[in-house]
């Protein structure tokens, strides 16, 4: 029980990860979580302005329960099996967010200077959370697949069009992380 | 109940993105900086050993639990849309520090803030419906 709750080292996850895309696979089903985004635009009514949400989205409810499974396992994990959420970040990460003002870098999981209620009208909070979040709706739909459907899927079944997304996906994260953040952190 | 295996596989799937710190804003931020090998680790040891079990169930033809064959589904074999939508995607990953998994864990994990996220990304799958069409598409 003490080794789970400490933090898992990555030799210990990523197994897992391809051990919850197997089991997928053998449910007849593909790992991938963002066209559960575009299921919930379908039940939405999306359909009557395009039809790119005009499919029969009761057979994709299976993934929606898989989402609200991660749901309840993010709630399990915090509440019964993290005794504390401190991250063990490297040095040079902690030392170029303290440089911008973000105060004790990795005591939580995420910055809640950024990420709360009250900043959301504020230009950083609405750049952080709800540009971010279109872009990644956005993105991930005209990609295909995000990082379990292209990057855990797709690679693992070598497909070309995958390792492109993959390569996007690091354009685009650094020039956020390298250009951007430095002046909106 | 026929999706309760989705919902048991979710849990075990939140978990171990909560364990492995792969839903904190902080371990994108370094992986994006270079500055660990944790997130490449991860993600790197998913996809080989990935590899390797997809190759296993090609070889030996594995039937799924239904006893149909396991069906790879092919990406269409384009190149701007990966392209393009990837580094848009990649823009949301480094603002929000989660991909779509890790915006319903990071909801469990009690930052209710991200319900804003997670709305703010169906919208953002929304417009894409809206726009597809006037997009590069091969």
């Amino acid at each position: 029980m003490e080794f789970i709750k400490q933090p898992w080292p990555w030799y210990v996850a990523g197994p897992l990860i391809t051990l919850v895309m197997v089991s997928m696979m053998l449910f007849g089903k593909s790992f991938g979580v963002s066209s559960t985004l575009k299921t919930v635009c379908s039940i939405g009514g999306a359909g009557k302005v395009s039809e790119f949400f005009r499919f029969d989205w009761k057979t994709a409810v299976w993934n929606l329960f898989f989402v609200a499974g991660s749901l309840i396992g993010g709630y399990i994990a915090a509440t019964y099996l993290s005794p504390d959420q401190a991250i063990d970040l490297s040095e040079k990460t902690v030392a170029s967010l303290e440089g911008y003002g973000i105060l004790n870098p990795g005591v939580e999981y995420l910055p809640t200077s950024i990420f709360n209620w009250g900043n959301l009208l504020s230009f950083q909070g609405f750049l952080f959370m709800i540009i971010g979040g279109v872009f990644v709706g956005f993105g991930t739909r005209y990609a295909d697949g995000c990082t379990s459907g292209h990057a855990i899927s797709g690679l693992s079944s070598l497909q070309w069009p995958s390792l492109v997304a993959v390569i996007g996906f690091f354009i685009g994260g650094l020039i956020i992380t390298h250009l951007i953040l430095p002046f909106v952190l | 109940m026929k999706n309760l295996k989705f919902l048991i596989s979710g849990v075990l799937f939140g978990i171990i993105l909560t364990k492995a710190e792969v839903i904190s804003w902080y371990r994108i931020y370094e992986m994006f900086r270079f500055e660990s090998f944790h997130m490449y680790g991860v993600i790197g040891s998913a996809v080989v050993l990935g590899i390797i079990a997809v190759q296993i169930i090609k070889r030996f033809n594995v039937k799924d639990i239904h006893g149909n064959p396991i069906v790879i589904t092919e990406k269409s074999k384009v190149f701007w849309p990966p392209l393009l939508g990837g580094t848009i995607f990649g823009l949301g990953w480094a603002l929000t520090g989660a991909c779509p998994g890790p915006i319903y864990i990071v909801i469990g994990n009690g930052y209710l803030v991200f319900i804003v996220v997670f709305l703010s990304a169906v919208v953002g799958t929304f417009l894409y419906g809206l726009v597809m069409h006037k997009l590069p598409r091969r």
